[in-house]
C-alpha cells in the first residue's frame, strides 16, 4: 500500500487518481437488478453514477437534502414494489442512524454505496471522525458491510452484496475507501 | 378546532385503493382507530422519515394515489423532505399534518408551530401544488377529495384540539405491518 505523504504539504494537492469504469460497473447492477429509485447527496466520489442514474429514464433519481430522507425512500419504494439504493458520503451515515432502525425493525432490503472521507491521506481533519467510524456504524445499524480498496473488486463484490440485499431483505453497504476514489483534490 | 379522530375517520370513508402512510405516535393510532386495513403503513418510530416514505411510495406507483397523515413532531423532524418532495413533484402525493402544536407523546410540549412556524407556507415555499390550513370539521370533506382527486404534491396542515385521546394500537410487527402491505398492493411475494 501506497504510504500517504502526509507530512509533505505538496503531496496534499497532488490527486491519487485511479481512472477506471468502477460506476458504470455499478450502474450496470443497478439495471441488472431492476432498481428504479437511486436517493443521494451530491457528491463529488458518486458525481459519476448520480449522472448516469440522472440520465436513464428508468431510474427517478431524487436528490435529498439530508441522507436519513433517503432511508424513508428506499422504504417507501419497497412498500410500492420498486428496489431503491442510496449514495452517499460517509459524514452521511452519520445522518442516518436512528432512521436506518426503520430499515432493521421492518426488514427493507437496502443497498448502500458510501464514498469514503476521512482517511488515505484526508486533508480535511473535519472528516476524520465521521470517516473513522463509519463502518462500525453501519455495522452497529445491522448492515453487512464490504469494504472497496481496489477498483478490480468493484463489480464482484458490489454484484454478490446486492444480490444478499435483495435476495434476504437485508442492508447492506459497500465502503467505497479514498483510495480507490481518489484523494480529495484541493487547489488555491 | 377539530377532533383528530372525528377528522381522520372522515378523510378515510370510502378509502377505496388509497395507500396510507402514518407518523409515530398519535398519527398512527388516529388512523387505526378510523378503521385498520392492509394499505395502512404504520411507522412506530422513524421519526421524521414519513413523508420521505410517502415519496418513495408515490414515485413507486403513480397509478395510485398516496396520503401522508402525520403528526406536526414528525414532519419538522424531516422538513427538508418538503425540498426533496418539491424537487420531485408527484401528482399522487398528499401529506395531512395533524397539527395540535405539540409534542402529544412526551408530555405535550409546544411544538415550533405553537410559536406561529407555518408549515402550508413551508410547504408552498417547496413548490407544492397547493397547501392550506383547515381547523373546522365541514372542511374535512375537501380535504378528503383533495387525497383523492387534488394535483400533489399536497399539503394541508389539520388544526387538532390539543387533547390526549384513548390510544388504539395496531400491528406494531415492522415485518408484519411491511409484508402485509406489500401483498395487499402488488401480490404475494
Amino acid at each position: 500500500m501506497a504510504k500517504a505523504r502526509v507530512a509533505n504539504g505538496a503531496a496534499l494537492h497532488t490527486m491519487t487518481h485511479t481512472d477506471t469504469d468502477w460506476p458504470d460497473a455499478i450502474f450496470r447492477h443497478f439495471h441488472r437488478l431492476g432498481i428504479r429509485q437511486v436517493g443521494y447527496v451530491p457528491d463529488a466520489g458518486h458525481s459519476r453514477l448520480i449522472a448516469l442514474c440522472q440520465a436513464d429514464p428508468d431510474i427517478a433519481d431524487v436528490a435529498l437534502t439530508t441522507e436519513e430522507e433517503g432511508v424513508g425512500l428506499v422504504a417507501g419504494a419497497a412498500l410500492g414494489g420498486q428496489r431503491a439504493a442510496l449514495l452517499m458520503q460517509s459524514s452521511g451515515v452519520g445522518n442516518c442512524i436512528n432512521m436506518f432502525s426503520l430499515l432493521r425493525n421492518c426488514g427493507f432490503a437496502c443497498v448502500v454505496l458510501v464514498t469514503m472521507r476521512g482517511e488515505f491521506g484526508e486533508f480535511n481533519p473535519w472528516q476524520v471522525p465521521m470517516g473513522s467510524i463509519t463502518d462500525d456504524v453501519l455495522r452497529l445499524s445491522g448492515f453487512l458491510t464490504y469494504r472497496l480498496d481496489s477498483a478490480d473488486d468493484v463489480d464482484e463484490v458490489v454484484g454478490a452484496g446486492c444480490d444478499m440485499a435483495f435476495d434476504g431483505n437485508l442492508q447492506v453497504a459497500f465502503l467505497l475507501s479514498q483510495r480507490l476514489i481518489g484523494r480529495k483534490q484541493w487547489t488555491r | 378546532m377539530l377532533d383528530r379522530r372525528d377528522f381522520v375517520r372522515r378523510l378515510l370513508i370510502d378509502r377505496g385503493d388509497l395507500l396510507v402512510a402514518t407518523g409515530l405516535g398519535a398519527s398512527t393510532f388516529d388512523v387505526a382507530a378510523a378503521g385498520d386495513h392492509p394499505l395502512n403503513f404504520y411507522l412506530w418510530g422513524a421519526m421524521g422519515g414519513t413523508a420521505m416514505v410517502g415519496l418513495g411510495l408515490a414515485l413507486a406507483r403513480p397509478d395510485r394515489r398516496v396520503a401522508v397523515l402525520t403528526g406536526d413532531g414528525d414532519m419538522l423532524m424531516g422538513i427538508g423532505s418538503l425540498a426533496t418532495i418539491g424537487v420531485k413533484q408527484p401528482k399522487n402525493l398528499a401529506i395531512v399534518v395533524l397539527d395540535n402544536a405539540h409534542y402529544g407523546e412526551t408530555g405535550m410540549q409546544p411544538s415550533h408551530t405553537k410559536s406561529g412556524v407555518d408549515l402550508p407556507a413551508m410547504a408552498l415555499a417547496c413548490r407544492f401544488k397547493q397547501a392550506r390550513a383547515v381547523s373546522r370539521i365541514e372542511e374535512a370533506a375537501d380535504v378528503r377529495t383533495l387525497m383523492h382527486d387534488g394535483e400533489g404534491p399536497i399539503l394541508v396542515s389539520a388544526h387538532i384540539k390539543e387533547e390526549e385521546v384513548p390510544r388504539v394500537l395496531p400491528l406494531r410487527d415492522g415485518h408484519a405491518i411491511k409484508q402485509r402491505f406489500i401483498t395487499a398492493l402488488n401480490g404475494a411475494v
